[in-house]
């Protein structure tokens, strides 16, 4: 079997992205200051990589999951975590 | 407003939501029921199976209209360690035949059709509303804000799921810890049901069950599942999050190893994926549970951590419901007396205690932190797997005697005696 990257398996999902806001925010200030960065690892979307040496991160394929939110270690100062609004984000068709 | 104000508004219309609502629109209730997603479903996934014995109380013989998957009939739980598995099966025909034991499903269709349940005794259902806050009076919970929407009501069910947020703003729950819930991540594999039925010694409605302990989470706490559906496979990881926190590998990675591992893929081969999704399981059982009620205010399913994960047997689903059909009986109650302040709403803890839900999280109130026992994950599958494959093992040597090769297998695995008797003990004593 064809293994698949992870933006390939997001490719498969259905989303309606909001692009005037972002359910997902970060203060790039701190996570500057974060020297293990584990959401770069335990996000399941992988949404989370470093560009030179900056955090960069992408709502778009974001699965709701809350993970990010809960191992970071500056928690609510590094990332501010809601929900999309209603009706957009990801939608499941399996589930 | 008062020609406005519900009864009761509930938040997510998941298993505990949609429960709640049917039992309060059935006695009459004004309900509104709220989801996020454009559909009941469309935020929702778990790995794949349902207990049926609550359901099946609320709306008998419900896997007749239902649209459930296969009914589990094989329960397999199989060690990893390289290139050696070892497993423990267990079938029982009776369980696939009414009042089934167990169904897999799949979420976007199965909460639909609940919540359809729900509205079909009355409730009133509102999809793509995303709530954001709660409303007060007197510092009482009065209402729901979405948005610039108000909405009123006498009570409100907060059935948000595990990240629930209006637990939080109602200071009810405190954001739960990644060491107090798993991180799940699944693949949905598309398979034609008879490769299926073929591959996992099935027929008809016979669905199996697979859970995975070792490799698979990288030595991590948690584990693999697989769960048969009609046409599709239920493929994935849950793993603690706080292990998580310190992984050097990175979830999706794990989840595509797994799938590409030698233990899945000749199960899967030729498969789609069809789907990928996450989700954060509550799993610290009792410990986590927050206070489950407050003025005017109550706390159901995921979002009061009400999920029990037994190694062996993981329960959601039937918490959800259950705890949202006693949310629904508290309110009622607390109608009946006009009093849906704290202590008129308290009567909910005692039905779940009645109820299994909080019975079942007490009487295994030890397991969570038995879980958290490294040697289950880094080293009694090295263990198993090689005892095991000895044992089968031909290859014209000195033969020994089982207790011998248990003991070199144990100093091979790093595993000490006092240690493997001690957690045997402790497993005995919390399952």
């Amino acid at each position: 079997m064809k293994r698949l990257t992870v933006e390939q398996l997001l490719g498969i999902d259905k989303f309606v992205v909001d692009d005037e806001e972002a359910h997902i925010v970060l203060d790039k200030e701190v996570c500057r200051g974060c020297a293990a960065k584990p959401c770069t690892f335990a996000c399941p979307a992988g949404l989370y990589t470093v560009k030179a040496g900056e955090i960069s991160f992408d709502h778009a394929g974001c699965l709701e999951c809350g993970t990010c939110r809960l191992v970071c270690p500056y928690s609510a100062r590094a990332i501010s975590w809601r929900y999309p609004r209603g009706g957009f984000g990801v939608l499941y068709r399996y589930g | 407003m008062a020609d406005d104000k519900f009864t009761a508004i509930i938040v997510g219309a998941g298993p505990a939501g949609s429960t709640a609502a049917m039992t309060l629109a059935r006695e009459g209730c004004d309900v509104l029921l709220i989801e996020k997603g454009p559909t009941p479903g469309a935020k929702n996934m778990f790995g794949g199976r349902m207990y049926c014995h609550v359901l099946n109380r609320l709306i008998p013989e419900f896997w007749e209209q239902a649209p459930v998957e296969r009914a589990v009939v094989s329960e397999n739980i199989t060690f990893l360690n390289e290139g050696r598995s070892a497993s423990l099966s267990c079938r029982n025909e009776d369980w696939a035949k009414p009042p089934f034991h167990s169904f897999t499903l799949l979420r976007a269709e199965f909460d639909a059709w609940l919540a359809e349940k729900a509205e079909e005794a009355g409730a009133m259902l509102a999809c793509n509303i995303c709530v954001d806050d709660l409303l007060y009076d007197n510092g009482k919970v009065a209402g729901i804000r979405a948005g610039e929407d108000e909405m009123f009501a006498d009570v409100v069910i907060a059935a948000d799921g595990a990240n629930s947020i209006l637990a939080q703003k109602a200071g009810l729950a405190e954001l739960f810890s990644a060491s107090q819930v798993a991180t799940g991540a699944k693949m949905v594999v598309e398979l034609p049901p008879d490769t299926i039925d073929q591959r996992f010694q099935l027929s008809g409605n016979q669905g199996a069950a697979m859970l995975f302990v070792g490799d698979c989470t990288n030595g991590m706490q948690g584990g693999g599942f697989l769960y048969t559906n009609k046409s599709t496979v239920s493929l994935g990881l849950v793993i603690n999050t706080a292990c998580l926190q310190r992984s050097d590998r990175k979830m999706p990675d794990l989840v595509e190893d797994f799938r590409n591992g030698p233990h899945i893929a000749p199960l899967l081969e030729g498969g789609e994926v069809v789907e990928y999704s996450a989700h954060l399981v509550p799993e610290a059982g009792i410990r986590m549970t927050p206070q489950l009620f407050g003025d005017g205010i109550l706390i159901a399913g995921d979002a009061a951590g009400l999920v029990l994960n037994l190694g062996f047997i993981v329960r959601g689903m039937d918490f959800a419901a259950a705890s949202g059909e006693a949310a629904a009986m508290a309110v009622l109650e607390a109608k009946r007396s006009g009093d849906f302040s704290r202590s008129g709403l308290s009567i909910y803890r005692k039905l779940l205690e009645e109820s299994f839900v909080l019975r079942d999280l007490e009487f295994y109130s030890k397991v969570p932190q038995f879980m958290e026992n490294r040697r289950l994950y880094e080293k009694y599958p090295g263990l198993v797997t090689l005892v095991m494959s000895d044992l089968f093992t031909v290859d014209g040597r000195q033969p020994q005697r089982v207790l011998k090769k248990g003991l070199a297998a144990m100093k091979k695995s790093g595993v000490s005696l006092g240690g493997l008797a001690a957690d045997c003990w402790k497993g005995a004593f919390s399952l």
